[in-house]
């Protein structure tokens, strides 16, 4: 062939080997800032990958749209499964006996009940929860910061993700500690200047306003602060990507 | 051998004539870089449009302005079943849903088609692309000419052979209209719906009127490039479709009438 296409062959060649390089470097590089979300495999693990690594790096510190008083809409709870009878038992007793459990990588591990987690320091934000069907609804809620509460039973500084539970097994989520140390990632126990009404997850919900209404767990009872989600459920960071959903839901 | 880039070149004089000359290369009529990315985001695209369609059918209501819901008046309902029990559609039956794998295809494909399509962007600025093939002529924007290209248009007139080397009017105005209005408006109103997205870049969701405006105006866009794309492929088929696909596979244009 010609001297044209051996030079084309051989600069074609150092683009390719440059370029498996850089993916090298960039999957180390990712994994080591964090920026892999524990749904990366299987067919749609390239975009999930991209997403979240691009909002992460993006969105690190942002905080999600709060809106005015007057803007707050006739809210709409989302679907839910019949509540189970151990439910019901703690709501005919106002919930005086519910507890928050927080293990795993922390210094002590503590239970709370509803009433300590409302003795702390609240935040109130009004902001819109969406669900990823496409409706949405701004309303005001109140709680506790989740950071407030991780740094009281210290979190230890190799810890990635905070799993948060449901009472309802089948409902379980994980996030990452820059979602689990934003201001915003609030232990809802507060709407609309109420109490959590139990068809928006009261006595507890976590809300992060950043993310779709999926991850925003109801009825919360039990926090595991770990490093590592392979050892959870099928090891793809929450219950969502089992049911074919992305665990990230910043999108 | 036809190369990326490479000018028309003419039959070296010094062959001799008695030879059958083989046929004059010239430029592609398609750039190596326009077809590959053509098809690309045609894939893409055709992915974005079923999992788009799958995503709305799980809320086929509409709204405008920051919130919206079945509690919300809607500006408008799509009149299908959806996937969810929450919207009573009143055709008594509950789609299967689907939102799982289509949201993910939605967006790894909508990752591929904005980066194939930064990808074009830059060749059609720095490569003149834009400049030469879609730009229309000040002559070809006169009433006049402008006129005559809808006639024709009208009359459903086959294009002439010499038309199957450069782009009319109409042709340079419609993909200019899509490249530079209806894509990044559909980039911008899907990225406007991601709420982590809306937390760095607050004003592209007010700018549009709110995170449903964002959705309707993205809805809308769609719609607007599934039409274009209805009348490309009737445009095609008019002209001819295996010659103007071959061409946008091959990049070269077939002088020959195809066979029956």
């Amino acid at each position: 062939m010609t001297q044209l296409s051996r030079r084309k062959l051989i600069v074609s060649g150092l683009a390719a080997t440059a370029g498996v390089t850089g993916l090298g470097v960039a999957a180390y590089l990712a994994d080591k800032y964090g920026l892999v979300p524990p749904d990366h495999g299987g067919l749609y693990g390239p975009g999930e990958t991209l997403t979240y690594a691009t909002q992460r790096l993006l969105t690190r510190h942002s905080l999600a749209r709060e809106f005015s008083r007057s803007q707050i809409s006739k809210p709409l709870p989302n679907e839910m499964p019949p509540l189970r009878d151990e439910f019901k038992r703690f709501e005919a007793a106002g919930f005086t006996d519910w507890r928050l459990s927080v293990e795993g990588l922390v210094d002590q591990p503590t239970s709370f009940s509803v009433a300590q987690i409302k003795s702390y320091p609240s935040r109130t934000h009004i902001t819109e929860i969406a669900c990823e069907e496409g409706w949405s609804y701004i309303a005001e809620w109140i709680g506790t910061p989740l950071s407030h509460v991780l740094n009281l039973v210290g979190v230890q500084s190799h810890a990635r993700y905070v799993v948060y539970y449901s009472i309802d097994p089948e409902w379980w989520e994980s996030m990452d500690m820059a979602d689990a140390l934003h201001p915003q990632t609030l232990l809802a126990y507060g709407m609309n200047g109420e109490e959590l009404p139990v068809g928006f997850g009261g006595p507890l919900r976590m809300r992060l306003p950043r993310q779709l209404g999926y991850k925003n767990v109801k009825f919360i009872n039990r926090l595991v602060i770990t490093d590592n989600l392979k050892r959870f459920g099928k090891g793809l960071g929450s219950a969502a990507p089992e049911a074919g959903y992305a665990w990230y839901a910043g999108i | 051998m036809a190369t990326l880039g490479s000018a028309p070149t003419s039959v070296d004089a010094s062959l001799p004539t008695a030879i059958p000359v083989a046929p004059i290369t010239v430029a592609p009529r398609h750039a190596l870089l326009v077809r590959i990315t053509h098809w690309i985001f045609t894939l893409s695209f055709f992915a974005l449009l079923v999992t788009g369609i799958e995503i709305l059918i799980s809320h086929p209501r509409f709204y405008w302005g920051e919130t919206g819901n079945v509690l919300t008046k809607a500006m408008f309902q799509i009149p299908i079943p959806s996937s969810r029990t929450l919207v009573q559609t009143g055709y008594g039956y509950v789609l299967p849903d689907q939102n799982g794998w289509s949201r993910a295809l939605h967006f790894q494909a909508g990752w591929v088609a904005v980066l194939t399509g930064l990808l074009y962007a830059l060749y059609g600025l720095f490569a003149g692309h834009f400049r030469k093939h879609l730009l229309p002529t000040k002559a070809d924007l006169s009433w006049r000419s402008l006129s005559a290209a809808v006639a024709s248009h009208l009359r459903f007139a086959r294009p002439t052979a010499a038309e199957a080397h450069s782009y009319n009017v109409l042709q340079r105005l419609a993909y200019l209209f899509v490249i530079f209005v209806l894509l990044p408006l559909v980039i911008w109103t899907g990225l406007a719906m991601s709420l982590a997205f809306a937390s760095v870049f607050p004003w592209s969701v007010t700018l549009l009127g709110g995170r449903q405006s964002a959705r309707t105006l993205h809805f809308f866009a769609s719609m607007a490039l599934l039409l274009f794309l209805l009348v490309h492929l009737v445009m095609i088929f008019l002209a001819g479709f295996g010659s103007r696909t071959g061409t946008m596979i091959t990049g070269r244009v077939r002088q020959t009438k195809e066979r029956p």
